[in-house]
């Protein structure tokens, strides 16, 4: 399947920043997790009291939470949820009745016992467990194994399978800046906030986290992975905190934020999806949530407020993103996409992957030649504004500001809930624009996208809708005409890369028909139906509109369709 | 909050306009001013004589030609200078500014960045990457974030004479629009508060457009109903080419919307105004720019909404029409014919 072999890979492998696991960030709370957590709770009920200040505003809020919560336990149930759930809730509810026939002298606080006990609950819940012997061990059997698969694959002898000649970089490529994150992490705290595709995103960032020699992040990964046990048994153990995206609650986002915001204020590097779940579409995230991104702004606040010395710990914020030839789940999140295109509903997570499924495919992906690539973004602080690898803050004529001073009314720092919530947004419109920028284009996605267009430019009454639905034998693109396109459009990405808009894989370049024949080998390269394929006459042809679409959306928002 | 600093601090206004005067004069009854003005023999006479533009300054102005002194003393400043300035004022003051200043400014009308070696009558259309707001300017130019503008029924020579008037801050942030109503309010002088700041800026620029077709209906000799009728239809021109370009339909029925357009579609002292009227007595319009003094902002603003309207793809009946009178020779009466015998009877179609 490899045409040309991709340039070989620089990445030679980094030494650790930091060098034993007792100085790491992660390891530090979680050897105190039980004060941490004390902690979490005390502040994030501190902080749900100052938005539901009176008694029966707070009695008000407990009753919709126990009514959300039991209603979750009734319609959408997990394998991970804890088998004791429902005869908690069930507990609270009866002490919420209980309590609002009594008047506020006979109760006492007793309201607040009850707020006390779920938000504790919810912080042991979320918490992450980092535990030095089982991380090591993960760490150990994800390079042991992948190393033996990669070289048992490649080299066809026996015997290969012991030999180390290959290693994971070969697969996987680190691209960006990976020196200034180096650094950046060593001079403040980093949040690395990568695009999302695919579930395998977790342990893939993961092990790059790792082969930069970084210490283990704090992870925030959605709590439907750790239904799938491989998963879970990874996650865990590198020392993941659990996001349940169906609890709503006041209490619950509270608690996840305060446990977000305070983990960074002491100094751990975390991580977290800001998109907030898989791209459905395929597009690059174009919406951010802000709840997480808004943890990094009062994390960075609270500690200028916090110290008054020109030293103060800066948080960093590095986006990221990850490029494939393949998405494993693309033919379900399509369909998702599709059916609720217009409507704003929830997703159900369906996850029709276990454990095998994903073994199988990681011993494809070894075997088959699909390379990934890792884009590291530049270190951007809370406000969005690029820093120098000293981590100084610059402006656009590359002048050193103080960030500080955002947070400044009448020369003092202050807290401004509906300030920080507009510099929230800001730093989400920045974030995406980072991502179209350190995007990297691959000659798959960019087969792909032609495609797409060529045919729907063919039909150009017909809306996104019908156009699906046409039918696929019917659709082909005689060969030499898709190569004048394939050539029009690299041209663009070419001036678009010197503006700097965007970057491109190097097997993007060189002789026209090798690289497209790559492209079209590698897109969606392990779908049972392939997106793209020649046939016998050289044509182009697809066996899966929707699947297609959903690979060409990567290249939406670069204007490239008005060239087709 | 800590008032104790804020109240020492002096309050920065850039531009000894018109207008700027007159928001210098007001911000003076609560605190102390600096009054930037380009020309030094501006800052000589309001130090001398106490006067500017006609209008008596206030004791607590201090007039200034020094941008790095102003922006070192004040962390709130008013730029009100004319649009076409704006961008090069900001580059000026750009080196001497914090994340920690406030910026509103009171300008109305449009920046545009046009491709190279093109010119406002060659392109064929301008879309949002090439026309911006005046805050959109302060953010691309300097390091502040927390910008906000003033628009509304202003009219400087009433608000001079303490005439009874209110206006807008407009901001996302609500601590701007406290800092505006705090230092604007007095007993004569009302402030509203509104988090759409771009419907608020582009309302201020559009009722230009109005204005001029409020001159015409004057100049053809036409009463009341027919005033009526325009200011109605051109508010839901407004909202329209307003949605267009990035606002929300709110700011359009407010104070800088509604309220700004009544006001100048009946003030027969307006630059716009007087073009209409002008071109309705048949005029050219070459002959009526020579005549004039300053640039009448409308004249611009129709050019560049036209081909804005164009890009969006809507269509804006009364400016489209006023396009054709000022560039394409169409004469004012068959543009009345015209636009009464448009068979367009929906009133209201966007609430």
């Amino acid at each position: 399947m490899e045409i040309l072999e991709e340039k070989k890979n620089k990445n030679i492998g980094y030494k650790p920043i930091l060098e034993g696991i007792p100085d790491w960030p992660v390891y530090q709370l979680s050897k105190n997790r039980k004060e941490f957590l004390e902690e979490v709770t005390q502040k994030s009920i501190e902080q749900i009291r100052l938005l539901r200040p009176s008694r029966k505003q707070l009695i008000d809020e407990l009753e919709t939470t126990v009514f959300r919560e039991q209603n979750r336990l009734k319609r959408n149930r997990w394998r991970v949820d804890p088998k004791d759930e429902p005869r908690f809730w069930t507990r609270i509810k009866n002490e919420l009745i209980e309590l609002s026939n009594k008047s506020p002298e006979e109760s006492g606080k007793k309201e607040e016992e009850i707020l006390h006990e779920i938000v504790h609950r919810y912080a042991n819940e979320i918490a992450g467990n980092f535990k030095p012997t089982s991380y090591r061990f993960a760490r150990e059997a994800i390079k042991f194994w992948f190393g033996r698969l990669l070289n048992g694959a490649r080299v066809k002898k026996f015997g290969a399978i012991f030999r180390s000649q290959y290693a994971l970089r070969d697969k996987i490529h680190i691209v960006g800046k990976v020196k200034m994150l180096r650094k950046l992490a060593k001079k403040g705290t980093v949040v690395m906030v990568p695009t999302h595709f695919s579930n395998l995103d977790s342990i893939l960032i993961g092990w790059v986290i790792h082969s930069l020699g970084l210490p283990a992040f704090l992870y925030g990964a959605g709590l439907n992975l750790f239904n799938i046990g491989i998963f879970a048994y990874f996650m865990n153990s590198l020392g993941a905190y659990k996001v349940d995206r169906r609890k709503k609650n006041l209490p619950y986002l509270e608690t996840l934020k305060m446990y977000s915001n305070l983990a960074l204020q002491k100094g751990a590097h975390s991580l977290f999806f800001p998109g907030g779940t898989r791209s459905r579409s395929g597009l690059i995230e174009k919406q951010l949530k802000l709840g997480l991104l808004s943890t990094t702004i009062e994390a960075q606040r609270n500690l200028y407020l916090g110290d008054n010395s020109e030293k103060t710990r800066k948080i960093f914020v590095v986006p990221v993103t990850l490029n494939y030839h393949f998405v494993l789940e693309a033919p379900d999140l399509i369909e998702d996409y599709l059916q609720v295109k217009g409507q704003d509903r929830y997703f159900p997570e369906q996850d029709n992957y276990g454990s095998f499924q994903l073994i199988k495919f990681m011993f494809k992906f070894f075997t088959k030649g699909s390379s990934i690539s890792v884009s590291i973004g530049p270190g951007l602080d809370v406000m969005g504004n690029y820093v120098d690898d000293e981590g100084n803050s610059l402006d656009a004529n590359n002048k050193i500001l103080e960030p500080r001073e955002y947070f400044m009314t009448n020369g003092v720092v202050t807290i401004d809930k509906q300030r920080e919530g507009e510099y929230t947004r800001m730093l989400a419109t920045r974030i995406v624009s980072e991502y179209h920028r350190i995007n990297r284009i691959f000659a798959s996605h960019l087969v792909a996208f032609i495609a797409f267009e060529m045919w729907l430019k063919k039909h150009p009454k017909l809306d996104l809708f019908g156009f699906l639905r046409l039918p696929e034998e019917d659709l082909e693109i005689p060969y030499e005409e898709f190569k004048a396109e394939f050539k029009k459009v690299r041209k663009e990405i070419y001036r678009l890369k010197e503006e700097g808009k965007v970057y491109h894989a190097t097997h993007l370049k060189g002789d026209l028909d090798l690289v497209i024949k790559r492209g079209i080998d590698n897109v969606g390269i392990f779908h049972l139906k392939r997106p793209l394929l020649k046939n016998r006459k050289g044509n182009i042809v697809t066996q899966d509109l929707n699947v297609l679409y959903y690979y060409h959306n990567r290249l939406v928002g670069y204007d490239l369709e008005k060239l087709i | 909050m800590t008032l104790r600093s804020s109240s020492d601090k002096p309050v920065g206004v850039i531009g000894a306009g018109n207008f700027g005067s007159v928001i210098a004069n007001i911000l003076a009854r609560n605190r102390k001013v600096l009054l930037y003005a380009r020309d030094e023999k501006v800052v000589e006479r309001i130090l001398e004589k106490r006067e500017n533009r006609g209008h008596k300054m206030h004791k607590n102005v201090l007039p200034t030609g020094d941008m790095e002194y102003l922006a070192s003393q004040c962390d709130i400043i008013f730029p009100i200078v004319p649009s076409e300035h704006f961008r090069n004022m900001m580059k000026k003051l750009s080196p001497y500014l914090h994340p920690y200043h406030i910026l509103i400014h009171g300008t109305k009308g449009f920046d545009i960045k046009l491709p190279k070696g093109e010119t406002i009558e060659s392109v064929n259309t301008l879309s949002r990457n090439e026309v911006k707001t005046m805050s959109e300017v302060i953010c691309e130019e300097s390091v502040v974030v927390r910008v906000g503008c003033l628009a509304g029924p202003n009219l400087s020579k009433e608000l001079s004479q303490r005439q009874p008037g209110a206006t807008v801050v407009a901001s996302h942030f609500n601590e701007v629009i406290q800092v505006g109503k705090r230092l604007l309010r007095n007993d004569r002088f009302q402030v509203y508060g509104n988090n759409d700041l771009v419907g608020v800026e582009i309302a201020g620029v559009l009722k230009n457009i109005i204005a001029i077709a409020s001159g015409a209906l004057n100049g053809l000799g036409y009463g009341e109903n027919a005033k009526g009728l325009l200011i109605s239809r051109g508010a839901v021109e407004m909202v329209y080419l307003g949605r267009a370009l990035g606002g929300n339909t709110k700011a359009f029925l407010g104070v800088a919307g509604i309220g700004d357009l009544v006001t100048t579609c009946n003030s027969p002292m307006s630059r716009n105004f007087t073009v209409g009227y002008r071109l309705a007595k048949g005029e050219k319009l070459k002959h009526i720019l020579e005549d004039m003094q300053e640039v009448a902002e409308g004249v611009n603003t129709i050019r560049i909404v036209k081909k804005c309207a164009d890009h969006y793809k809507v269509r804006p009946l009364i400016t489209d029409t006023l396009y054709k009178v000022l560039f394409e020779g169409m004469t004012v009466q068959d543009a009345l014919d015209y636009l009464m015998r448009y068979p367009l009877n929906v009133d209201i179609d966007f609430i």
